[in-house]
């Protein structure tokens, strides 16, 4: 079935982020709130009416629209083990991230449309982190390429095999840059706090000031749904192609929990970092890209 | 009476008339003379592009001998292209000059210039006799260098115009001593001579042609290094002029480039990695400057340079895929290369009326003081909003598609060949990604700073929308892009004669049919995303019925008295970005430092400068003045010392010959040791 994995990643995004909230309570030793509410913190959001300011043009409200639109494209593409996404294609990787990019186009024009001193601040860092992040993971999808000889997601991750022990470890580099592109993409620690209270440490916040009312619940929900997303990228990664269905969807499950509690412990014993270093460590990712990129070489025998 | 006869007489008599007519009417002459001769020449080269290619011989007389006019689906593919970005060029150019009527004249002449631009380029497309070629291609760079220095009044103007053309002709030089070296060897002007020759001598002499021939197309394509014309000409050039230099002007490098690599034999693998190498760069640079860039135009001028690269890439790719004859690759890359060349005339001349029609709003280029002007010209806006998001390459736009045929080749070539390859390809894959994230950051600065927001400076004239018929071009470039981005299967029937003529006997078959299929799911899976678009939109509204929405002042973080000057600035946006590569830019910066307690007002200023053009440029040229000035002693500007220096010239003249004799004597004398 094609939309298997459409309807997995929805049903995740519901209980995605309230775990990571619950795995930071439990941690900070707090009481925390139930795994369902930041769903229905959206859902009250969808009921509210809005605020818009007068400086904004229709930009502002078609951008919250777009963006949503653009996650749900690019997890359209997304497979679940050798079942196909709802679209599959050659290179649809490249279409995944280029969709994205219209989202980010649209919430970046989106922030810039209040004329706030603020927002703009936000759009900058936004532009240049994902410009920063995303050759990381071409240069993943290219070592897959190399590895596999396919070049679209399902054909990829039907064929990719963990045999030897240096297989693990581009497993392991692969899903920790994996882990790494989904906490810039969601603007999570260590790049971005989310909780900050201050605008001028903010990125992806401070970006969403003026929105409120359902187009806030859009962008909230489009968050989810986006973690869900990397979640599911990862699992593929993990999924052994072939097996029923009533072990791949229990891992499947598994495996987007453990990403969610991994996210909440890395923000809960991490601080966000300078804004001067985010830049270095985002770039980071890249060399390890790279480092999975040569060890596919060695593995392909292409370096003797 | 031979079709090209028949467009020269059209074009001659038109010329006439213009030259002639009012002021008010030599638009609309112009208008029609552009017309008939797009409409000729677009048949045949439509018809070529299908398959069928026209051959005609003009008899050149004793200098040229036959002159062979071949339109092959190569040059029918950009005639295509060139003719539509020239028709709309006119018709925005034709409202745009009405700012100046009255004013400066020079506007028959502006239009006699746009008139012969587009006759010789349509010549530089299909005439295949060497000499023929450079004269045409003369008469195409001096008719764009009167077209840049229409407002020739404006030092600034002139200057780049004469820059433009002192670098043109540096093209020249160079296309002059690769055609000649080939016909004096050959005896023949023909084209065909040039294969003839290259498959005659050794691989290193057919290469260091096929290196001078590329070094002069890559000066009119603007490949970094040799791209500083583009910044200077650009900007100051009326809109639909940079459009059409921008668009399709400097398409001619391509051109031909892809002409020569038709016609010089040479190593197929290492001239492909050579251009994949060189495009690289050319993008990478050209992108990078683009954004510190504060004048709009002279941004889209470095965005050229940028698409260029990404053309570059293409015909690398395609190059390494007949070097390695693997169709999928050669197909891959040479359909992207000509898809984008399409496309970047698309955006880029619509753009460039873009820039015009804010220029001509508000008197200004520079994007710091712009802002909020969706409010005054929406539609202007929208045009503008489509196609800087086609030249981010972002779907359901047609930049997307042919930055994706070639991201095809790039993963599909990855396992296929050595070591080299495969890591060439990844770092070219690393460099279209960049080059799209940067564009990205770009163009939401380009867009988000000029439209939106508020007013950052205030105008004491009113700001209004451009009417209808400036805005009428832009619309039919929107519709093309959009046909283009949402049914791009439709258009790799059109590119394979065209790509045929460079795979040869590489059967291109099994690449098309699954060019095709992908293509399909792009247009699916575009269509799809407008529909969720839409029923997002359609829930938003119905969900939003019952619910109020109040207008309120943005939220200012508790600062109660926010104004526009308190806005993200173009400067500010770009800033993290310019410090991290600050190392590759040259900023120069005029700084004030304050003084005392209660400082009077302080300016400061930041420039961006190329560092490529101080070294490949600025450097020589200072060398070039400290040894000239060496001989600036005999300008006295005294009138008897030049007649005196006429005198002795004459004087040594005939010494010289009268010392004939003597000459010979030696020359014998010395063949005899």
């Amino acid at each position: 079935m094609r939309g298997l994995s459409f309807i997995l990643i929805v049903i995740t995004s519901f209980f995605f982020t309230g775990i990571i909230f619950r795995t930071k309570s439990i941690l900070s030793g707090r009481k925390g709130r139930g795994i369902f509410q930041p769903m229905k913190d959206i859902w009250r959001l969808f009921q509210k009416g809005s605020v818009y300011s007068p400086t904004s043009s229709f930009i502002f409200k078609i951008a919250p629209n777009i963006y949503f639109a653009s996650v749900v494209i690019a997890i359209m593409l997304i497979p679940f083990g050798d079942q196909k996404g709802v679209f599959s294609f050659n290179c649809d990787f490249v279409f995944f991230a280029y969709i994205l990019a219209v989202g980010k186009f649209f919430n970046i024009i989106g922030a810039l449309d209040t004329g706030s001193s603020f927002e703009g601040m936000g759009a900058s860092r936004e532009a240049l982190y994902s410009l920063l992040a995303e050759p990381a993971f071409f240069i993943l999808m290219g070592s897959f390429a190399l590895l596999t000889g396919y070049t679209s997601f399902s054909d990829i991750f039907s064929s990719i095999h963990f045999g030897s022990y240096i297989s693990y470890a581009i497993g392991g580099l692969a899903s920790f840059v994996l882990v790494i592109i989904a906490m810039i993409e969601n603007s999570r620690m260590p790049v971005d706090d989310p909780e900050t209270h201050l605008e001028l440490t903010m990125v992806h916040e401070v970006m969403i000031l003026d929105n409120s009312g359902f187009d806030l619940g859009l962008i909230f929900y489009a968050s989810h749904l986006k973690f869900a997303m990397y979640g599911a990228i990862i699992v593929n990664l993990l999924l052994t192609p072939g097996k029923e269905w009533y072990y791949s969807i229990p891992i499947f499950i598994a495996v987007q929990v453990l990403f969610a509690i991994v996210v909440g412990t890395i923000e809960s014993f991490m601080a966000r970092f300078r804004m001067s270093h985010n830049p270095q460590f985002i770039f980071a990712l890249t060399s390890i890209s790279l480092l999975i990129f040569i060890t596919v070489l060695l593995m392909t025998g292409k370096i003797l | 009476m031979s079709l090209c006869i028949l467009l020269i007489s059209i074009t001659a008599i038109f010329v006439l008339f213009v030259s002639f007519s009012k002021e008010a009417w030599s638009g609309t002459i112009a208008l029609i003379a552009v017309l008939i001769n797009a409409g000729f020449s677009s048949y045949i080269a439509f018809n070529a592009v299908l398959g069928q290619s026209y051959q005609d011989i003009i008899n050149g007389g004793y200098i040229f001998g036959d002159i062979p006019i071949r339109v092959d689906a190569l040059s029918g593919w950009f005639i295509l292209m060139m003719n539509f970005t020239v028709l709309t060029g006119i018709l925005y150019g034709r409202r745009y000059m009405k700012h100046y009527e009255n004013k400066s004249g020079g506007i028959p002449m502006h239009f006699v210039g746009y008139i012969i631009n587009h006759v010789s380029m349509i010549g530089v497309f299909c005439v295949q006799n060497s000499l023929a070629f450079l004269y045409v291609w003369e008469l195409m760079a001096l008719s764009s260098f009167i077209l840049v220095i229409f407002e020739y009044k404006n030092p600034k103007t002139l200057k780049a115009g004469i820059n433009y053309l002192i670098q043109a002709h540096i093209c020249i030089l160079f296309l002059t001593v690769g055609l000649i070296w080939v016909s004096s060897h050959t005896n023949s002007y023909d084209f065909n001579a040039i294969s003839q020759y290259s498959a005659s001598v050794s691989p290193a002499i057919s290469s260091l042609l096929f290196l001078i021939l590329f070094i002069g197309f890559a000066i009119k394509a603007g490949f970094v290094p040799f791209h500083t014309w583009l910044p200077y000409a650009h900007p100051v050039a009326p809109s639909h002029v940079s459009g059409v230099m921008s668009g399709v002007m400097i398409k001619l490098g391509i051109f031909g480039i892809l002409r020569m690599l038709l016609l010089v034999n040479q190593n197929y693998l290492s001239i492909g990695y050579f251009i994949l190498i060189f495009s690289l760069i050319s993008g990478i640079y050209g992108v990078m400057l683009a954004i510190v860039q504060h004048d709009l135009k002279k941004l889209l001028a470095y965005h050229s340079i940028e698409n260029i690269g990404i053309i570059g890439m293409g015909i690398g790719l395609g190059t390494i895929g007949m070097g390695i004859q693997n169709p999928y690759l050669a197909f891959a890359g040479f359909a992207g290369a000509l898809l984008h060349t399409l496309n970047h005339s698309l955006f880029k001349s619509l753009l460039f009326y873009g820039a015009g029609t804010i220029y001509q709003a508000i008197h200004t280029l520079n994007i710091d003081s712009m802002g909020g002007l969706i409010k005054k010209m929406p539609q202007t806006a929208i045009l503008f909003l489509v196609a800087a998001m086609a030249i981010s390459g972002l779907p359901p736009f047609n930049g997307f598609v042919s930055e994706f045929l070639i991201y095809q080749g790039f993963f599909v070539g990855i396992h296929l060949g050595s070591i080299t390859l495969t890591t060439i390809l990844i770092l070219s894959i690393i460099a279209l990604v960049l080059i799209g994230g940067m564009a990205l950051l770009c163009f939401t600065k380009a867009f988000g700073i000029i439209f939106l927001g508020q007013e950052r400076s205030q105008f004491d004239h009113e700001v209004r929308e451009a009417e209808t018929s400036k805005l009428l071009p832009g619309y039919l470039v929107v519709l093309f892009i959009l046909i283009i981005g949402l049914f791009p299967q439709l258009f790799i029937q059109f590119l394979i004669n065209p790509v045929r003529l460079f795979t040869g006997s590489l059967d291109v078959g099994l690449p098309v049919l699954m060019m095709t299929d992908n293509l399909q799911s792009i247009s699916l899976v575009a269509w799809t995303f407008i529909f969720v678009i839409a029923v997002i939109a359609v829930i938003k509204q119905f969900a939003g019925r019952n619910h109020k929405k109040i207008t309120s002042p943005t939220w200012g973080c508790g600062y109660e008295v926010p104004n526009s000057r308190m806005q993200y600035t173009a400067g500010s946006y770009v800033r993290t970005y310019r410090k991290l590569i600050g190392p590759l830019l040259q900023m120069n910066k005029k700084e004030e430092d304050i003084e005392g307690v209660f400082s009077s007002p302080i300016n400061s200023e930041t420039h961006p400068y190329d560092k490529i053009e101080v070294i490949f440029i600025d450097l020589p040229l200072k060398f070039l003045n400290n040894i000239l000035a060496r001989v600036r002693i005999i300008q006295t500007g005294n009138v008897r010392h030049y007649i005196l220096y006429g005198v002795l010239f004459i004087f040594i003249i005939v010494i010289f010959s009268l010392l004939n004799d003597v000459w010979v004597y030696l020359d014998n004398l010395l063949k005899q040791i």
